[in-house]
């Protein structure tokens, strides 16, 4: 077991023959994804790192059955994409681009849920069921298979908490990157539930980061809901305000968003909450030992 | 991306919604000429800087002559004026909007902003103009009128009535003139991108009409290819110059007032390395996301920018290697201190895809200042020694 994804997901990328989406496509065959196939326009009928290139997401999904679709167009095109791969009857878009305006990702997660298609990013690692299927830009290789769950805003600090995991003698069952976005789609809220359901996973880490609520949203989700025990850090309790930290997402505005509060609010949930990611492997082990 | 109030109040005025007579200057006498083509009989001599506060600074006054009006523009201008908005050091005035005098009914306020929470626009509005709402939000949050607007939909009818009803607009003529004005500024939110549009004080005057005294507009960055015309507006003397040199490389940089430099590949690793620092005792000096593929070039561009600041008394380079292998990252470092004199302790700490040889490497570089760290724990605790000269 594992969430999302595994090793029978038929997937295929969007923007699949350009750099980003080549080079990464054959990282995830590599790791033994199923990546069935690939879209760009005015290239179908070809073929690319073996696996046959349509020009809609319509004629991918007829063809090969997929039921995900790993994004890789540039910034300007991720709505129309989105759209796209929502009305041919794709279930879970993963969305990598970088930079994608709000506007546009607002209108296509409307329209995403409208058609029931879940959506992960914009500009997001990804999601990777340990030594079963990465669909991303993660490095396949540190991720160990075993029993914790990890949920991040952030792509390296999925990797850094991770490693700890790993070094600390656990392992991952399902890591998924949401994206720091101001808009993204599946967070903390629908992943926590996934986690808490899948038999695989015993303990959960979430890293969050400054800016909006999701984390406080998740706090009340986890005291009412989640009995696994949940390791949280949150990044930049040492960020100025009004001050976008590399991520679009993450500005504390006004005395909003703060590392602080959604530290308080995780901690009152009864989530182990760690002052710096230093700390994820051995809060890791305190909770699995307490279980 | 910000832009001036002189500036928000074009857009404004291309959108039809109403704002006094107004005209950017940059010297005394282009102020006196502009209040003569205006007409008076009285003026506003408003300081053009990328921060709120202005009236309280002292930069936006009333001339009642153009004298007045010559002498507030030789005050102003040139000034630096420091607002709870602008840093310690404040910002130099460099242009001034000279802008007619409004009749002054009562004072509003009116925003356009995204709401994360239900991922749709919002219109805030409140009868307590003039004032910080952020402040009005915390002390009478019963004050303040909130109107998602669905994109889909775009404002209707019914977003006008709840806002005129929610301000308490009783007159049918000045009901009109409110919903014809929140319906404008919902479109141009909409086609510039923009992220944020505030306008407080919204006025009304003596004779039911609403005036955006004030604008201020913010805007999505990832959305400026396609907004030539906003592009445009950028105004780079109100940014940090080294934020914007540092984009030139494609590096995210923030400047902080601490004493240990910081080199990290992702922002959220970046801001945790921060948080690890001060945890461990020390202070950070700078926010750095040298991005996901740093070579020598951006790790050589990363260590001049870190070294601008006087302040910076370690370096502590915290790379996660995923798909960039981290021998790649060490022969960069090493080149990058070829490039740039690097005359503080720098500790590095490579993790990830071939760490082991890249150790190798950086032990066998003999380069002097440079100290190898295990991990982010060890990485922060040798970097706030260092810098303690320990």
């Amino acid at each position: 077991m594992s969430i999302l994804v595994n090793k029978d997901t038929k997937i295929i990328v969007q923007g699949f023959t350009g750099k980003e989406g080549s080079f990464h496509a054959e990282q995830c065959i590599d790791y033994g994804s199923q990546i069935v196939g690939g879209v760009t326009p005015n290239k179908g009928g070809q073929e690319h790192l073996g696996k046959p290139v349509f020009n809609t997401v319509s004629d991918a999904v007829k063809t090969t059955g997929a039921t995900v679709s790993m994004i890789f167009v540039p910034p300007a095109f991720v709505g129309d994409a989105v759209m796209e791969a929502a009305e041919a009857g794709i279930e879970l878009a993963v969305i990598i681009t970088e930079g994608a305006p709000v506007k546009d990702m607002q209108a296509a997660k409307a329209h995403a849920t409208k058609h029931g298609m879940k959506t992960l990013g914009p500009n997001c690692p990804g999601i990777i069921t340990a030594e079963e299927c990465k669909i991303g830009i993660m490095p396949g290789m540190i991720f160990k298979k075993g029993n914790v769950g990890l949920i991040s805003k952030s792509g390296t600090l999925t990797y850094e908490g991770t490693n700890q995991v790993v070094k600390a003698g656990y392992g991952i069952s399902t890591a998924v990157g949401i994206g720091g976005d101001p808009i993204i789609g599946l967070s903390y809220n629908q992943l926590l539930p996934m986690f808490e359901a899948d038999p695989e996973t015993e303990c959960i880490v979430m890293i969050g980061e400054i800016g909006g609520d999701l984390e406080i949203q998740a706090a009340k989700l986890i005291k009412e809901q989640i009995t696994k025990p949940v390791v949280a850090f949150i990044a930049g309790q040492t960020a100025p305000k009004g001050k976008t930290m590399g991520h679009a997402g993450a500005i504390v505005s006004g005395s909003a968003g703060t590392a602080a509060e959604k530290m308080a609010a995780l901690e009152a949930a009864g989530v182990t909450v760690v002052v710096s990611p230093a700390e994820i492997g051995l809060a890791v082990i305190k909770a699995m030992a307490k279980k | 991306m910000n832009v001036h109030e002189y500036q928000a109040k074009e857009i404004f005025a291309k959108y039809g919604v109403p704002t006094p007579k107004g005209i950017m200057v940059e010297s005394v006498d282009a102020a006196v000429l502009a209040a003569k083509e205006l007409g008076g009989p009285v003026w506003v001599v408003k300081a053009q800087i990328h921060a709120g506060g202005r009236g309280l600074g002292g930069g936006v006054k009333l001339a009642k002559s153009l004298d007045e009006v010559r002498e507030l523009a030789d005050e102003i201008l040139g000034m630096t004026l420091v607002t709870h908005q602008t840093a310690a050091e404040g910002k130099l005035v460099q242009k001034l909007y000279i802008e007619d005098g409004a009749d002054i009914k009562d004072e509003l306020y009116l925003s356009v902003v995204l709401d994360r929470k239900l991922e749709m626009p919002l219109i805030m509005a409140s009868t307590e103009g003039g004032m910080n709402i952020e402040d009005v939000a915390e002390n009478t949050p019963e004050k303040i009128i909130t109107i998602p607007v669905d994109p889909a939909i775009g404002f209707q009818g019914f977003h006008g009535r709840e806002l005129a009803f929610g301000l308490g607009v009783t007159d049918k003529a000045e009901q009109k003139n409110i919903i014809s004005f929140a319906s404008k500024l919902f479109k141009l939110y909409m086609e510039n991108d923009a992220e944020m549009i505030e306008i407080n004080p919204l006025v009304r005057t003596g004779s039911g009409e609403f005036l955006a005294l004030d604008g201020k507009m913010g805007f999505d960055n990832s959305a400026l290819g396609r907004q030539p015309e906003i592009l445009a507006m950028r105004d780079l003397t109100e940014e940090d110059a080294d934020e914007v040199e540092a984009a030139k490389y494609g590096l995210s940089y923030v400047a902080l007032d601490g004493e240990i430099g910081c080199m990290v590949n992702g922002a959220g690793l970046a801001m945790g390395t921060m948080d690890t620092i001060n945890y461990m005792g020390g202070t950070p000096a700078n926010f750095l996301d040298v991005g996901g593929s740093a070579n020598a070039e951006t790790v050589a561009k990363g260590f001049e920018i870190i070294l601008k600041n006087p302040n910076v008394k370690a370096i502590f380079v915290n790379i996660f290697g995923g798909i960039v292998r981290c021998d790649r990252i060490a022969n960069g470092i090493i080149e990058a201190t070829k490039i740039t004199d690097v005359n503080v302790p720098v500790i590095v700490r490579l993790d990830g895809t071939n760490a082991p040889e890249a150790s190798e490497i950086l032990n066998n570089a003999n380069i002097a200042n440079l100290i190898v760290a295990d991990d982010l724990g060890d990485g922060a605790a040798k970097s706030v020694a260092a810098a303690k000269g320990e």
